[in-house]
């Protein structure tokens, strides 16, 4: 490769600076959700994070797994599994589009010398119930990130809202070391012998072997009944929550911090990954299509609606507006329940 | 007398919806502040925008609201004082008005006496007054899509509001917006200018932007863009851009500080057909294509880039990789593509939602194939060169391209890359090379005209295709109960059935509009889909549908008047061709002296017959000329059957022009008629067939348009009654 190319960032190296940029500015870096999911933004980091009103400025990386994208490894710039740097400013600040460009010239893109747009482009997931405002960034005509106002997630009004950027990894690098093809990016290179790792030497194992699975391979049966199985766990939890949260005969809201939602979201995120997966083997129809996406919509929805209840259904009410309303609360309280007095 | 200058500083709004967004704006800005009346008109306002900004200027304000004198009355006189002494009623009147008691004087009124006040409404500080509207305008300007960004409590907008810069005169107008206070401050591009600068004073405002990098006027970015596109495009000798006014546009609301480079592509892409070319280039990279003189694709593209050059060739060679990126996509999905033929891919169409309701496209590729079967018959009996048996193969193969990788990628090709998939491919063994282009030809055009300025099919074959389709959509979603109301029209049901009708009357094609979507509605008979409509009054729903289009295509499209067109659409709106022809005809005679009074005529007759029935007297069930008296009446009677002859002659014909003129031959005996004879008379038998002359008359002279439609200048004769 070219000269430029070994003074450019190695994929490892842009993470790392991408991770150290949000770190210094207060972020907690997590680590990649083992679950497979979509996108970044379904990692439990981001759809659980930006329910309810606490603050939080999370980065982290997500493998984000398409099956219907793979192409066998044979398309340079298509990939079945490819990595996303997710970040969640929640609330946004003033200077949120500034705070990204500064991170693009972290990475050691001159933004004098390149031409960097914001253009419309809202993202929606009909799978989440999750939706948002905002722009693909175009630099010199690359679509690097998806940058969006998140208004909705789960079928929860975000309040407030958060701020979420997503890199494409890949892209950014592939852009950055100037190569035509995504398994020609350097993933790693040794300091000592200068000896370079590719991308193709990491993954292109992954894309052939996950392409021949997804396309060709799953089992429809078994992957439906593995769909249906987690889809009725998932329901089930959704259901006893409900019934356990109902407020007792004092009134007190039970305390169910202990109640398993989290496990119950991955079984929902299990579910998005099987729709996916008999999607790219074509085992979806017309009818069942639009079926399946709401069943999934409705398992996120159910739990961003009960993580709300668990996590902020008590402290909101005597957060929300101090002593003033815990006396009304204790009024409503005699009120309600003259007998025990 | 100062100025007012806004700027509202945001983040990057929308392309699409910035122009519409800071026009509207302005509007009510200033609409507000010349609010209430008295307030002087203001003379002269401007309104810019980039993506980053919204900015207005109003010139010449006043430096207040004029006073406004007005005289109030108040409490009776002796409730309000007693004696000398003002009594609480007094001390309330005064305080409500802001007077002293010594300024409250006696009133005398019919009723009574009353205590009464001269009272002045002191105007407000123009600056009172901007603020206010302004910050009302802000909150309520309606935009396409909003959002929060500092909470569900706080203001929606189309994008965060980051600053406001408002000066009245050298002062700042301390407007308050989305937790911001207006100050001098804005900002400069965001790469190439100053991150903040001062404006001193309105009339500055451009001067300072453009020293920051930044050209607030979008018709200075325009013509930076034009001039640079053509500079660019002139380094390769012989070659020019293609013009792309949508694209400009786009461009234009995109940047700040607009510039043009020129990229280049590998000529072997040039293989590849143009439209998936320069659909990648200007739909998906916002690139203008280049031609040669004879508009042949050139391997070159130029793109609009929002900073000021680009020096190290950075940018240039960036764009160029994406583009080869995207090109060779394209031509692996291409490639991929081949390995089903469209005939195979007929059955893959069972997986395609065509709508929820309404089932697969494989489906609708049956529906279609038969309404367009049956239209190509009504064709064909009409005389007409149609070959229906191309359009049976091309409807069967018309939606296939909605499974290849190539419209997945680039889906604003569907139809057309059908077309070209069926060009290359060998769609029968047998097949002769033209009956094979017809076919693909049909399906290359039939989603065709996209839009009013697009083109219809260019064949008989392809136009019948794409009516049968858009038919086919009309028919299901009104059905279903899915009828276009106001801004809502998801499925675009309006551009479709404008489309239908500018194919029709193009190609002039003998197809009657009520029969087409009867007959498309029957092809859903037995359908699951048919137990879902729940629309009972179909034929009527789109009949008043198709009405309006036609008069939007005729008046809009066509040019003709609107009471040329109502005069037309009121005999028969079915036959589009026909009442084009009519308008046409109508358009060309009516400036005539005798048409007009033709047309003056009519009203009054139909006035007369209107008045006749509401006062329920006999009409004659057929006129007896022996019963008429006087000789104008007589002649008129007597002209009538041989006037009714060569009418109808022309008329069946379609020689609208000379069955007109036929008619406008009349003229002196009906204007004879109404100078000598009265029609509301005492005698029954003598009215009624008056009456009965003139119903004959209209009958059957409005068999080409309404003449009452038509609007006559001043013209208007008083009713005889």
């Amino acid at each position: 490769m070219n000269s430029s190319n070994s003074n450019s960032l190695t994929f490892q190296e842009l993470i790392l600076k991408l991770q150290a940029f949000y770190a210094q500015r207060g972020a907690v870096i997590q680590q990649p959700y083992d679950v497979e999911v979509g996108a970044g933004t379904m990692a439990p980091e981001t759809f659980l994070r930006v329910l309810g009103p606490n603050p939080y400025k999370v980065a982290y990386v997500q493998p984000s797994r398409r099956p219907a994208d793979g192409r066998y490894g044979e398309n340079p710039n298509r990939l079945f599994k490819h990595l996303q740097l997710q970040v969640i400013l929640k609330p946004p600040p003033e200077n949120v589009q500034e705070l990204y460009l500064e991170s693009l010239a972290a990475i050691g893109i001159d933004l004098r010398q390149h031409d960097i747009k914001f253009e419309e482009d809202n993202w929606e997931s009909p799978t989440l119930g999750a939706w948002g405002i905002g722009w693909q960034v175009m630099l010199d005509g690359l679509e690097v990130t998806q940058f969006t106002y998140f208004q909705q997630c789960g079928g929860v009004d975000l309040d407030p809202i958060s701020a979420e950027l997503t890199y494409g990894l890949e892209r950014l690098c592939a852009f950055l070391q100037d190569v035509d093809s995504i398994y020609d990016i350097v993933w790693a290179r040794d300091p000592e012998t200068g000896r370079e790792v590719k991308y193709g030497d990491v993954r292109l194992a992954d894309e052939e072997q996950f392409s021949f699975y997804n396309f060709e391979r799953a089992d429809v049966q078994s992957t439906w009944t593995m769909f249906t199985l987690c889809e009725q766990d998932c329901q089930k939890l959704i259901g006893d929550f409900k019934i356990l949260s109902k407020p007792r005969p004092d009134g007190q809201k039970p305390d169910l911090s202990w109640f398993p939602l989290l496990p119950a979201y991955d079984l929902c995120l299990k579910c998005s990954h099987y729709f996916n997966l008999l999607d790219a083997r074509g085992a979806i129809s017309v009818t069942e299509r639009v079926g399946v996406i709401a069943r999934v919509r409705a398992l996120a929805v159910g739990i961003a609606k009960a993580w709300m209840d668990q996590q902020y259904g008590r402290e909101k009410k005597s957060e929300k507006s101090g002593e003033a309303s815990q006396s009304t609360a204790k009024q409503k309280k005699g009120k309600l329940t003259p007998a025990l007095s | 007398m100062p100025d007012f200058l806004l700027e509202i500083g945001c983040e990057e709004i929308p392309a699409r919806m910035i122009e519409a967004g800071a026009k509207e704006f302005a509007n009510n800005v200033a609409l507000g502040v010349q609010q209430p009346p008295p307030y002087p008109i203001i003379e002269e306002s401007s309104v810019w925008w980039t993506p980053r900004r919204i900015s207005l200027c109003l010139h010449g304000l006043p430096d207040q609201e004029p006073d406004v004198e007005s005289r109030e009355v108040g409490p009776s006189w002796n409730v309000a004082f007693k004696g000398e002494e003002p009594t609480a009623a007094a001390l309330a009147f005064a305080k409500k008005h802001g007077v002293s008691i010594s300024a409250l004087v006696k009133v005398s009124t019919p009723k009574g006496e009353y205590v009464g006040a001269k009272v002045v409404r002191r105007g407000r500080a123009t600056v009172d007054v901007v603020k206010g509207v302004v910050e009302t305008e802000l909150a309520e300007l309606h935009w396409p899509k909003t959002m929060y960004w500092r909470g569900k409590a706080a203001e929606r907008f189309v994008r965060p509001v980051r600053w406001i810069v408002a000066l009245l005169g050298d002062e700042i107008v301390p407007i308050e917006f989305a937790g911001l206070k207006a100050s001098r401050s804005t900002r400069g591009h965001r790469f190439i200018g100053p991150r903040n600068v001062d404006i001193q004073n309105p009339s500055g405002y451009e001067e300072v932007l453009r020293s920051s990098g930044v050209l607030a006027n979008p018709y200075e970015r325009e013509q930076v863009i034009r001039k640079a596109l053509d500079a660019a495009a002139r380094t390769i000798p012989g070659a020019r851009w293609r013009e792309d006014k949508a694209l400009v546009a786009t461009v234009v609301n995109l940047t700040e500080f607009p510039s043009v480079i020129l990229g280049g592509f590998d000529a072997e892409f040039l293989d590849l057909p143009e439209e998936v070319l320069v659909t990648v280039m200007r739909d998906h990279q916002k690139y203008f294509a280049i031609e040669d003189a004879n508009g042949k694709l050139l391997p070159h593209f130029l793109t609009v880039l929002n900073t000021d050059s680009d020096a190290e060739g950075l940018i240039r060679h960036g764009n160029e990789r994406v583009l080869r990126a995207r090109f060779n996509d394209a031509r692996f999905f291409w490639q991929t593509d081949q390995k089903l033929t469209l005939r195979q891919r007929v059955d893959l169409l069972r997986s395609v939602t065509f709508q929820k309701d309404l089932g697969s496209y494989y489906e609708k590729t049956l529906r279609v194939q038969r309404l367009a079967s049956s239209l190509a018959e009504t064709v064909k009996q009409s005389g007409m060169a149609v070959r229906p048996g191309i359009i049976h193969k091309a409807a069967l193969l018309a939606k296939t391209d909605l499974t290849t990788e190539l419209v997945k990628e680039f889906t604003e090709l569907q139809g057309i890359v059908g077309g070209l998939y069926a060009q290359v491919q060998q769609l029968d063994e047998e097949m002769k090379p033209d009956v094979q282009a017809l076919i693909s030809q049909a399906i290359y055009d039939h989603y065709k005209p996209e839009s009013m300025e697009d083109g219809v099919p260019e064949t008989v074959e392809g136009a019948v295709l794409s009516i049968a389709d858009k038919a086919d959509s009309i028919a299901g979603m009104f059905a279903l109960g899915l009828i276009p109301s106001g801004s809502k029209d998801p499925f675009a049901l309006r551009r479709q059935a404008n489309g239908i009708v500018k194919t029709i009357a193009e190609h002039r094609l003998p197809l009657h509009l009520s029969e087409v979507m009867a007959d498309a509605r029957s092809r859903y008979e037995g359908s699951d889909a048919e137990k879902k409509f729940t629309n009972a009054k179909y034929a009527d729903s789109v009949r008043g549908f198709f009405r309006e289009r036609l008069e939007f295509y005729l008046k809009d499209i066509r040019g003709y008047a609107y009471d040329v067109v109502n005069a037309v659409l009121a005999v028969d709106s079915d036959d589009l061709v026909d009442a084009a022809a009519r308008a046409e005809a109508v358009s060309e005679v009516r400036s005539s002296v005798d048409f007009e009074s033709i047309s003056i005529a009519f009203k009054r007759m139909k006035n007369i017959l209107r008045q006749a029935s509401e006062k329920t007297n006999v009409i004659a069930m057929r006129m007896d000329a022996n019963s008429l008296r006087e000789d104008p009446e007589k002649e008129l009677a007597a002209l009538i059957p041989q006037t009714v002859e060569t009418v109808e002659r022309l008329r069946s014909t379609h020689d609208y022009n000379d069955a007109l003129l036929e008619i406008a031959k009349l003229r002196p005996a009906i204007d004879k008629f109404f100078d000598h004879v009265m029609v509301m008379v005492d005698d029954d038998n003598l009215r009624a067939n008056r009456l009965a002359l003139l119903q004959t008359l209209v009958k059957e002279f409005s068999t080409i348009a309404d003449f009452s439609e038509i609007v006559t200048e001043g013209k208007e004769a008083s009713t005889q009654s």
